[in-house]
């Protein structure tokens, strides 16, 4: 142990370092790799929105924010979410502009949890829920779901798994890994539990918008559920914004005020020019956004119609940009079958124990890249199946 | 005719789209597909299958002008008679009837500048109904049908992301 070592506080080395970065390293030392690990559009955010930005900048835009972020971006995110699922949200006070949907992650469990709650989280699920539990000095509780139910949560799952510490129940759909999401009659069926059991529900929704063969819906939407739910959603992904960390956070005016005081004194406000290219993303960017969608569907069709071709089955995400086929003919673990891959073929996917225990004996494969880059990585994937199938 | 616009829409942008990726992407049988494009080509809605190449990173040879060409209309086939006269000769490129101070906007292509310069003085302004020519040298393209010559958008993306 370095000297160092000793002040490291017990709850940061009680977390295990991100199964993505760590195969991040393996994949950086490898050239000519075709890449299916990035998790964000291969588009660049729409010129449009970059231009408002250059816009505002010019106009001075360069200051501090309200803590809660612009009234008008608020105003137009409420606009939105009434549009989109239906829920109406007072921009005053139940909205909060975050630094994207991790920082809102970290905030709302901060706000909402004692040492020692419970917090339930589907497994397999986007990599920050259960560190962000811990570093909370909560319990991540893994909620296992299935292939054969398409990674929907089950609600006998979840009721197994109650405890009287139970407190928050995250749920990330369209799910990043797997693109499962869940239908209205999946969200009613566990509203009951979540009620029952007086749990307080996360939701993420940042793919929301991808979203295919149906519209999504928020399980803030149903009957009871809007003053338990928290909301977070962002730019990220449906608008190529990833690296503006541009995201908000709509609920009950207690949850919302307990997050912005957290976010006041660590974060203070997004930024405003962020914020401004928010802003035009939400008046004028619903043509590229749609435009943008029906290319990744496009791209989903062919990757999991040749995955199930050579032999990695796959069920067809309905969801996010992500598709998870199993590898289990091969007889390797996730991690082999990544790592092998990799040097045989320097193809990049991601091994899905990196999205938690029930991820074993799955990659995830991301369809966010250019035909003709799907087409060579699937090639090349092909080669290597033929090889190592028996 | 919804299908026939998705395909031609996809095409558009890549052609180089096999058959077997557009019937999965439009989940449709490759059999159909394949039809449509046959069909779409006979009907000449379908003209040819162009690559957009950047001449000037191969051995930048070659000169472009577009030139604005002012015509007396001729009674009954207006301005069409000429146009066709103009399209027919090898060096043009494209010719579109134009609103505004000239006619038509013809685009003529030569291994140079003089080649040009012939076309114009021999062949095309000496047409009869030709008032007047007007040539603009092309000095460097920027974009063209959507695609940018200098600055490709390049993947800027971390291989694999945090």
């Amino acid at each position: 142990m370095s000297s160092m070592q000793k002040y490291i506080s017990n709850t940061v080395k009680s977390i295990p370092p991100s199964g993505i970065r760590k195969f991040f390293d393996l994949v950086s030392q490898t050239e000519g790799v075709i890449s299916l690990g990035v998790g964000e559009p291969d588009y660049a955010t729409p010129w449009h929105i970059r231009e408002a930005c250059f816009h505002s900048l010019e106009q001075g835009y360069t200051m501090y924010t309200s803590n809660s972020g612009l009234l008008e971006l608020r105003e137009e995110i409420a606009k939105y979410m009434k549009k989109g699922i239906g829920i109406e949200y007072n921009p005053e006070d139940e909205i909060l502009v975050t630094v994207g949907v991790s920082e809102g992650v970290d905030i709302a469990l901060r706000s909402l949890i004692e040492p020692g709650d419970e917090v339930l989280i589907p497994d397999p699920s986007y990599v920050c829920y259960g560190p962000g539990a811990s570093l909370s000095y909560g319990e991540p509780v893994s909620l296992p779901t299935y292939d054969e139910d398409e990674y929907r949560l089950r609600p006998d799952v979840l009721e197994s798994k109650i405890t009287d510490k139970s407190k928050v129940l995250i749920l990330g759909y369209p799910n990043n890994p797997t693109g499962g999401i869940m239908h209205k009659e999946d969200l009613e069926a566990l509203v009951d539990i979540i009620v029952k059991n007086d749990l307080i529900v996360i939701s993420d929704e940042i793919y929301s918008e991808l979203t295919y063969n149906g519209k999504h819906v928020s399980i803030a939407s149903l009957p009871g559920m809007q003053e338990r739910t928290v909301v977070l959603n962002g730019f990220s992904k449906a608008y190529a914004m990833t690296g503006w960390r541009i995201g908000y956070a709509c609920g009950h005016p207690d949850i919302i005020g307990a997050m912005t005081k957290i976010h006041q004194y660590t974060i203070m406000c997004a930024p405003i020019m962020a914020q401004k290219a928010a802003l035009e993303a939400l008046r004028h960017g619903e043509g590229e956004m749609r435009k943008m969608v029906e290319d990744y569907n496009y791209r989903r069709k062919i990757i999991v119609s040749e995955f199930n071709e050579m032999g990695l089955t796959c069920f067809e995400p309905k969801g996010a940009f992500y598709c998870f086929p199993s590898i289990q003919k091969t007889g390797m673990t996730s991690e082999e079958f990544c790592e092998k891959l990799l040097i045989e073929e320097q193809v990049a996917v991601v091994p899905g124990n990196a999205f938690g225990e029930s991820g074993e004996g799955f990659i995830r494969c991301c369809y966010a890249a250019s035909v003709s880059n799907i087409e060579q990585a699937l090639e090349r994937m092909s080669n290597f199946c033929i090889r190592h199938i028996k | 005719m919804e299908l026939e616009k998705e395909i031609l829409k996809l095409i558009e942008n890549n052609s180089q789209l096999t058959a077997k990726n557009l019937a999965i992407m439009l989940d449709e049988s490759e059999e159909k597909i394949n039809f449509i494009i046959k069909q779409l080509e006979q009907d000449k809605v379908i003209l040819g299958y162009n690559t957009i190449i950047n001449w000037e990173k191969v051995d930048g040879e070659g000169v472009t002008a577009m030139i604005d060409v002012k015509v007396i209309p001729q009674r009954e086939v207006g301005f069409n008679s000429i146009a066709e006269r103009i399209y027919r000769f090898p060096e043009v490129r494209s010719v579109n009837l134009m609103s505004g101070t000239y006619d038509l906007s013809v685009v003529v292509f030569g291994e140079n500048m003089k080649d040009v310069a012939n076309f114009v003085s021999q062949k095309l302004s000496t047409l009869e109904h030709v008032q007047s020519t007007v040539t603009h040298f092309i000095l460097k393209t920027y974009k063209k049908d959507g695609y940018l010559f200098d600055e490709p958008e390049e993947d800027k993306r971390l291989v694999v992301s945090p």
